[in-house]
């Protein structure tokens, strides 16, 4: 075998990129690269030249025009003589309101129903088979279409309120109408005016000052709160007596919040009816409600059975382990089986998120006015720029879903598994 | 094989979308059909009968095309378009023409790029609201929430028109007719707006139209008519003139029934014989026959024709003809002479 000579070495030869195994993987990807970039790059100049030949070349100017229409829903102040611009800014609040009003039930509920379908009892057990099978397996926007009818058609119209058909609740502070839900609306007589960030740009955003005081003599009350209940587990470790501190801690909460609610002049403004429909207090409308519930009853559905699965992941040891401890069942599952199954839980449910906050681009089929109805919508049809309103409004959902990952994923690696 | 197949695919592709502008004419002579823009369905304007048949005021319109550019008013492809998509499908030559109760703008006809070729129905956004609401004037909305269909010049007019009366309002923004028929009835908005002969052709279809009143107030001009994309003229003239010839022969009192006979042979009123091909070659100067309106005319009717079997007074929907009589009775139906 020695007989055999060593290849002489004569250089890099071009037909090596081809027949030498150690370069033909090289050339393959630098040649499908090179097609895929043109593919793209044959697509973007033909709709540019398309577009250019309809007389409509790209470009965003459209954005500072008066926009010219209401919006039903406002977050901030708003009237027709805006810009597109503040429009589809107002349009995006909406989309983000939804997003996390819908993102926190479908959680809360999700997890309710995954665990409850685990349950030892036949029936509730069944119950929520049931009801994972229904929500899932029924496309999203009929279930918000049959929420919004449902709601429309049921509840008395507020002109049914004048008539004594129907009357207010809970002492006549709430309506509930099939135009929505009106309900006490919290408001300061005294304290700070609100400051306005951003001065008089679109994106202009009025903070009100007595909010964020409220809050932060709220968390700096639970702050308080909780050093007091660190003192007193370091006293019960040291001495074995634990002193009683929960009055201290409602103290320390309740007294600073509600002094500076006093001072600030807090007070409820109630719903009445007025003219055609109710004036004042918070009003939820039909479309925001009719999606809050179909969108978090559809999610929680899948989020439940991520549950499930985490749950079932747990080594059955696990939960024998803490029984033989003595513990109780529900404290099995709080404090040895969820904090486990979560880890497994998070991933699948960053996925759920992110369906449900696109799924909210569904709001016009029942005229809630999100980003889609407002940028993607009315200004796309008033201006005429559909790719310019398209390619803006893909923007802002893959930035919006990017972020949710970011932060999730963040969460995530913060509680996994430390391995050692 | 498969690779080799796609790849042609996409080259025809790109050929199809380089000669797309080649001439509208062309393309629906070679495709023996017109596609043409409709409403979703709005009854009197555009909807399909029990038959499954598209019967309507605007649906006749595009008949006529097509009886005059192919011979035969049924080759027609009729493609259903919501306030949103319609400009879309226009532009994106997915419809030949659009004939969707459309509002001729300034900014449609300069900044969309798209050519209006006439007026086929002077309208004037309205309200409707139940007689039991017991309002007699659009004044007096203050506060009331208000059903639009979204992507009309609708949404605008109503945000002027309540900011220059000082009052306030609920829009809730709606999609299709059908939508917001639901919604208003049920009593989730007080009013619905949209064009008057809209609000004629919904109310038309309720349970019980006398319940329901359209306010006086007409608070914008709305001459609707049917569109072209700019850039080809020749297609543009031939929906143009097709739609002239419809009231022209109204004017002139060619009918349907009529259409037939005097087509034969030479009358003596010489603008007969210029729009019936009997007399001179208009036709070749549009790039079609001698026959293209004679043929036009007969599929539907002339323009008033047209209005009483769809819309007129004797139908469900009962629009009197008001501004849309022919000018010789007073209205604004008006056609440049064919010479």
């Amino acid at each position: 075998m020695s007989a055999l000579p060593d290849p002489h070495n004569q250089g890099f030869r071009l037909s090596q990129l081809i027949y030498d195994t150690r370069y033909r993987s090289m050339t393959i990807q630098i040649v499908a690269m090179f097609g895929i970039l043109s593919f793209i790059g044959w697509l973007i100049g033909n709709t540019n030249a398309n577009l250019a030949a309809l007389g409509k070349p790209i470009e965003f100017g459209f954005l500072g025009d008066q926009a010219g229409y209401d919006i039903n829903q406002r977050l901030l102040d708003y009237d027709s003589q805006d810009s597109h611009l503040r429009a589809a800014f107002l349009g995006l609040l909406n989309t983000l309101l939804l997003a996390l009003l819908g993102c926190i039930t479908a959680t809360i509920l999700g997890v309710i129903i995954g665990v409850l379908r685990l349950s030892k009892n036949w029936i509730v057990a069944r119950l929520m088979t049931v009801y994972i099978e229904a929500f899932r397996n029924i496309p999203v926007l009929l279930w918000i279409l049959i929420v919004f009818g449902i709601m429309i058609e049921v509840m008395p119209a507020p002109r049914d309120f004048r008539s004594g058909e129907a009357s207010m609740m809970l002492f006549d502070t709430m309506a509930v109408t099939n135009r929505g839900i009106y309900i006490p609306e919290p408001l300061f007589s005294g304290g700070f005016s609100d400051f306005s960030l951003f001065g008089d740009s679109a994106l202009r955003f009025d903070v009100s000052t007595n909010l964020l005081i409220f809050l932060a003599v709220l968390f700096g009350g639970i702050y308080g709160a909780r050093k007091l209940k660190k003192r007193a587990d370091t006293i019960q470790n040291e001495t074995g007596v634990r002193p009683t501190t929960w009055w201290q801690q409602l103290l320390v909460i309740f007294l600073p919040t509600i002094l500076v609610l006093w001072a600030m002049g807090f007070h409820l403004g109630y719903p009445a009816l007025k003219g055609f429909n109710f004036a004042g207090g918070t009003y939820l409308r039909n479309s925001l409600i009719a999606l809050w519930i179909a969108l978090s009853l559809y999610t929680a559905a899948f989020i439940a059975e991520s549950v499930r699965a985490g749950i079932q992941a747990i080594s059955k040891g696990q939960s024998e382990a803490a029984h033989a401890l003595g513990i109780s069942p529900g404290r099995t599952m709080n404090l040895v089986i969820l904090p486990q199954a979560l880890r497994i839980i998070i991933p699948p449910m960053i996925s759920q998120w992110l369906n449900l906050t696109k799924n909210t681009s569904l709001a016009i089929a029942v005229g809630y006015m999100d980003l889609t109805g407002t940028l993607m919508g009315i200004t796309l049809n008033q201006t005429g720029r559909e790719m310019e309103t398209l390619l803006i409004g893909m923007a802002i959902y893959l930035g919006l879903s990017l972020l949710i990952s970011a932060a999730m994923n963040w969460y995530n690696n913060s509680v996994k598994l430390v391995e050692r | 094989m498969k690779k080799s197949a796609f790849l042609g695919t996409l080259t025809a592709a790109t050929f199809a979308a380089g000669f797309a502008t080649a001439g509208t004419l062309e393309d629906v002579k070679a495709a023996d059909e017109l596609k043409c823009g409709v409403a979703t369905g709005l009854a009197g304007f555009a909807a399909a009968d029990a038959a499954g048949v598209w019967q309507g005021f605007d649906v006749a319109v595009c008949r006529a095309v097509a009886a005059a550019v192919l011979g035969d008013g049924t080759k027609v492809k009729f493609v259903p378009t919501t306030g949103k998509t319609r400009f879309t499908a226009l532009a994106s030559g997915e419809i030949d023409m659009l004939a969707r109760n459309t509002t001729w703008t300034f900014s449609r006809d300069v900044d969309l790029k798209f050519e209006f070729v006439g007026v086929n129905y002077y309208d004037g956004q309205g309200f409707m609201v139940p007689k039991a609401l017991g309002v007699s004037s659009a004044k007096e909305l203050d506060g009331a929430t208000v059903c639009i269909q979204t992507g009309t010049t609708t949404e605008l007019n109503l945000a002027d028109f309540f900011r220059s009366n000082n009052i306030s309002y609920e829009p809730v923004p709606i999609e299709t007719n059908a939508e917001a028929q639901a919604q208003y009835l049920a009593g989730a908005c007080d009013v619905y707006t949209t064009d008057a002969s809209g609000l004629a052709s919904t109310r038309a279809t309720f349970e019980n139209p006398a319940d329901h009143a359209v306010l006086p107030e007409i608070i914008s001009k709305e001459p609707l008519g049917p569109l072209v994309r700019h850039g080809d003229n020749q297609w543009g003239d031939i929906v143009r003139w097709t739609l002239n010839a419809l009231i022209t022969a109204e004017e002139l009192g060619v009918t349907s029934a009529n259409v037939g006979k005097t087509g034969m042979e030479a009358g003596k009123n010489p603008e007969v014989n210029r729009l019936l091909g009997t007399e001179g070659d208009l036709g070749a100067m549009l790039g079609l026959d001698k026959d293209w309106a004679a043929r036009a005319i007969a599929v539907g009717g002339n323009y008033g024709e047209i209005f009483e079997k769809n819309i007129g007074e004797k139908t469900a929907i009962g629009i009197a003809r008001g501004l849309n009589a022919s000018w010789t009775d007073g209205g604004l139906i008006y056609s440049a002479p064919f010479r």
